[in-house]
């Protein structure tokens, strides 16, 4: 991964107009995807991202704002156009789509599916083949080439699909809800397959889904979508490390209810450094006090531990000033819970209120 | 009588074939003309449809009795001749391309459009749309579309031949009827229903065959009848 962004979008707009009502489907949305990561946009139907994933290769015309990919300014390539000109059709053979139906011909075999990108970059016969039988079998269907799709299943057709969305060796790939037709263990092997993907070919690849599953599996980054705005984007580290945060809430959730009255609920997130050392232990021992852990969610992330954990103090948040400042000095973010005491524990546990209160 | 016979179901086949031929080579360009400029399409243009769209549904309205005469003049400049089986090709060929286009028409329309996005993520262009994806994935209803079309023009070339256009329908009329042979009236009306059943029974293998490769395909959602009963064999078979 580096930080060069491989796609960017400046105040995307799309707004539909039916007669005179109006939907704004995209409101001003800036999105940097960087080279070579995993990058999902999440967000319930209706949020809007669907649209913003067919607005990154123009399949939809953005109102207003700009899609920059690869370096191209494909806004710009398109001019006002309605009609895709020769530009942006060869900016979008670079750009790999999937799609939720599959969208296969299926009057055409496999192979014939895989070679038709091929055939509109004028590629010649031999040379189709001989590519369209290599993405088969880096997908894993070497032996499907003769096949029509409809012999295959969902997740072989996913695959293809996967295969065809690559024979323009693009650097991009846009994933639109690929996995939402399928069950949840082809899912999980579909998603393995983009993740390799990802780390072979260093392709980037931008997925919309509706299922926290799929970020959690294979994203490095997430944006949260809600009413055409994208409300919280950033790497998972970032997001964890941001206070309140939404997206880090639903990927490490933590569950469980004080057990009793005068007791004190914190919300420790793990990110960085602090993460390697047995902080829990630690505070049990420097301050004799019992811990007890309510929830918690751990992940492992290029070495380090990554998560959040809800631990129970005994005593009221008073009594355990001492024991949290050293948390807070072991570099942990912690988000005190529960009871009105949290409101002078400073602004970084009021949406923790806000949840409470729901 | 079996020379008649022979000879004028010649002529029918003649009209119908030629018919067929002019109605497929030029209704396949209108249909898709018809599709790409419909609104909401690749090429949408409302003049052009719309002006396409009244042509066709004026040719589809005009009585093909009245449509032969009309054409009279017409169908001498073309061909030299008005009448007999040459002369019955032209008022038939206009006939039948506006009928074959909406069917076209239709049957592109059923195309998912998702297959016309993929093909447009990819890169394609609007011909590489109309050859490699729509006419492709359309191409079981286009059979159908043929096979109904060539039924139609069986069934119209009868009246050709009443009108003097030669065929069947000239031998069941003028022998049949107003001379009273009812035996070679019902030779001619049975041969007719062979023929039409031979056709239909042809384009359904076809379109059977063309099914099965491709599983659910559009076939199945156009308005044939017998096609939409084949499909539930066709799917157990490619399952």
């Amino acid at each position: 991964m580096t930080e060069f962004p491989v796609i960017t979008t400046t105040g995307l707009t799309k707004v539909y107009r039916s007669g005179d009502r109006e939907v704004t489907a995209l409101d001003g949305v800036d999105l940097h995807v960087r080279e070579g990561e995993v990058y999902g946009v999440i967000g319930q139907s209706g949020a809007g991202k669907s649209t913003l994933i067919r607005c990154l290769n123009l399949l939809e015309r953005p109102t207003s704002g700009t899609v920059t990919v690869a370096g191209q300014d494909l806004t710009a390539l398109a001019g006002n156009q309605k009609r895709a000109n020769a530009a942006l059709r060869a900016a979008r053979s670079h750009i790999g789509m999937v799609f939720q139906h599959f969208n296969l011909l299926s009057s055409r075999t496999v192979q014939d599916n895989v070679e038709l990108p091929l055939e509109i970059l004028k590629v010649d016969r031999r040379e189709r083949s001989r590519k369209a039988l290599e993405l088969l079998d880096l997908v894993g269907l070497a032996d499907k080439a003769a096949a029509y799709p409809a012999q295959l299943s969902g997740g072989q057709k996913q695959r293809v699909g996967i295969a065809r969305a690559l024979a323009g060796d693009p650097k991009v790939l846009l994933s639109d809800e690929a996995t939402s037709a399928l069950d949840p263990e082809t899912t999980r092997s579909i998603l393995q397959l983009l993740r390799d993907l990802n780390r072979q070919l260093g392709l980037t690849i931008v997925l919309i889904t509706h299922e926290m599953d799929v970020v959690k599996t294979i994203c490095d980054s997430a944006a949260l979508m809600k009413n055409g705005r994208v409300v919280e984007q950033g790497t998972v580290a970032e997001l964890l490390a941001t206070p309140g945060s939404e997206l880090a809430r639903e990927l490490f959730p933590v569950g469980g209810e004080p057990s009793a009255e005068d007791r004190t609920v914190v919300d420790i997130t793990f990110h960085g450094e602090a993460a390697t050392r047995p902080v829990v232990s630690e505070l049990a021992r420097t301050y004799n006090v019992d811990i007890s852990i309510l929830g918690a969610a751990m992940d492992t992330v290029g070495g380090k531990q990554i998560g959040r954990m809800r631990i129970e103090l005994p005593g009221r948040f008073e009594d355990n000033v001492v024991p949290i400042g050293f948390l807070r000095e072991q570099g942990l973010q912690v988000d005190v819970a529960g009871d009105a005491e949290t409101d002078a524990a400073g602004t970084t546990a009021a949406p923790l209120h806000k949840e409470g209160a729901k | 009588m079996q020379p008649l016979l022979y000879d004028n179901t010649l002529d029918t086949l003649f009209m119908v074939w030629w018919s067929t031929f002019y109605a497929v080579l030029i209704g396949i360009p209108v249909g898709v003309l018809l599709h790409l400029t419909d609104r909401g399409a690749m090429l949408q243009n409302v003049v052009v449809n719309k002006v396409l769209g009244a042509i066709v549904n004026i040719g589809r309205s005009f009585p093909f009795l009245i449509l032969i005469v009309v054409l009279i003049p017409f169908t001498r400049l073309v061909v030299g001749v008005s009448i007999g089986p040459t002369g019955a090709v032209v008022p038939l060929a206009i006939a039948a391309i506006p009928f074959f286009a909406r069917l076209v028409e239709a049957a592109l329309r059923e195309v998912d459009h998702g297959l016309v996005e993929a093909a447009q993520a990819m890169g394609g262009g609007t011909w590489t749309i109309v050859f490699k994806v729509l006419l492709p994935q359309a191409l079981p209803a286009l059979i159908a579309a043929v096979t109904t079309t060539v039924i139609t023009l069986i069934g119209y070339s009868a009246i050709a031949g009443a009108v003097g256009g030669g065929g069947l329908g000239n031998l069941a009329y003028t022998y049949g009827y107003q001379q009273y042979e009812t035996s070679l009236m019902i030779t001619t009306v049975v041969e007719l229903i062979v023929l039409v059943t031979l056709v239909q029974l042809l384009g359904d293998l076809i379109v059977r065959r063309l099914a099965r490769r491709g599983g659910r395909t559009s076939a199945a959602r156009v308005g044939l009848r017998r096609v939409r009963t084949e499909e539930p064999a066709a799917a157990t078979e490619a399952a």
